[in-house]
């Protein structure tokens, strides 16, 4: 039986801390692939042509439900398994194309705890590519409060995301 | 009725729950390793069941995939032509004659998680509509629509917000 990897608790979280950067070099690829992962099936996210010719863009552009999947990623990879997303919330500002660098900045802008006892910390996480924020998201994430916690054995009145 | 304030139908539709329907599948582990695949999200709540027992008490989906699970097919033998999502958007864009639309903001929350063999009901309430606004598109209004998604179980699963601008551009009839 495989045990759960361990999980960051509240107490390992700073406010105006920073997350390890993520750095990944998109390809049409992963353009599509995630588009079709999301069942996305809208032609800029897979025809060039449609793209360039019908959108007026650059190239095939990442669609939103799949930078959500990787802002999810982000934001897990640091808390660990435990870690429970409440909320978020998304601006685009510009678009992600194949060829792009892209790379994920997150700082901790809030650390509470609810009347349930939940532990949350909000991370305004920044996806950017040459310098230029091509959407920035606001995560809630709920955190152990402490290491026999789990957020996700909450429900009901006890999940206030 | 004033250049500020709403038409009649347009007012009736906020707080209306509209365009309830179920997802064309239930809810799949395929689905759900394309996805982690996809942006190489090895969290192992969704790869690993021992972990997903003892942490999720058993398999969930990723919550970031909740608009996954009520995107139509792209074809289907029961309809003619595809589905759109967020109806409410496009009727407003109609009921309001303008031509052009964004989405500035997007907002998901989550509640109870989506585990595999669910069976997603959205349904579309429209919560806003904003007086006239001119912006560096173009004139038109801002309005909120929230869909929320729920189990087979009536158990609430996620609620995602969208504000549109539907606008008429600068000099356009």
């Amino acid at each position: 039986m495989t045990a759960a990897p361990a999980s960051r608790t509240i107490a390992a979280a700073e406010q105006g801390g920073s997350l390890p950067e993520l750095v990944y070099d998109v390809t049409a690829t992963t353009i599509v692939l995630g588009a079709l992962a999301a069942r996305d099936w809208r032609p800029m996210h897979h025809d060039y042509d449609f793209a360039v010719h019908r959108n007026g863009t650059d190239n095939i552009f990442m669609n939103t439900p799949n930078q959500a999947a990787w802002f999810e990623r982000y934001l897990t990879d640091w808390s660990g398994p435990k870690g429970r997303l409440g909320r978020m919330k998304f601006r685009m500002a510009g678009s992600v194309f194949p060829g792009d660098t892209m790379t994920m900045r997150g700082t901790i802008t809030d650390i509470a705890t609810d009347q349930t006892g939940c532990s949350w910390v909000t991370v305004a996480v920044r996806l950017e590519v040459d310098g230029d924020v091509k959407t920035t998201c606001e995560a809630r994430i709920a955190l152990p409060s402490t290491p026999d916690d789990n957020p996700w054995s909450r429900h009901g009145d006890d999940w206030r995301p | 009725m004033t250049a500020t304030e709403l038409p009649a139908e347009i007012e009736a539709l906020i707080g209306k729950v509209q365009y309830e329907e179920s997802g064309e599948f239930p809810v799949e582990r395929g689905y759900i390793w394309t996805s982690c695949s996809s942006v190489e999200n090895g969290n192992l709540i969704f790869w690993d069941d021992d972990v997903a027992r003892e942490v999720t008490g058993g398999p969930i989906a990723p919550p970031t995939m909740l608009s996954v699970w009520f995107r139509p097919h792209n074809w289907a033998p029961w309809r003619d032509t595809p589905g759109l999502p967020l109806q409410v958007h496009f009727d407003l864009k109609e009921l309001f004659g303008l031509p052009e639309a964004v989405m500035t903001d997007n907002t998901i929350v989550f509640h109870e998680p989506v585990r595999p063999g669910d069976v997603i009901t959205t349904r579309q309430i429209l919560q806003s509509v904003s007086e006239p606004k001119t912006t560096k598109l173009g004139t038109g209004r801002f309005w909120v629509i929230d869909v929320e998604y729920h189990n087979q179980d009536g158990a609430l699963v996620g609620v995602e917000s969208y504000t549109g601008f539907g606008y008429r551009k600068a000099g356009e009839p």
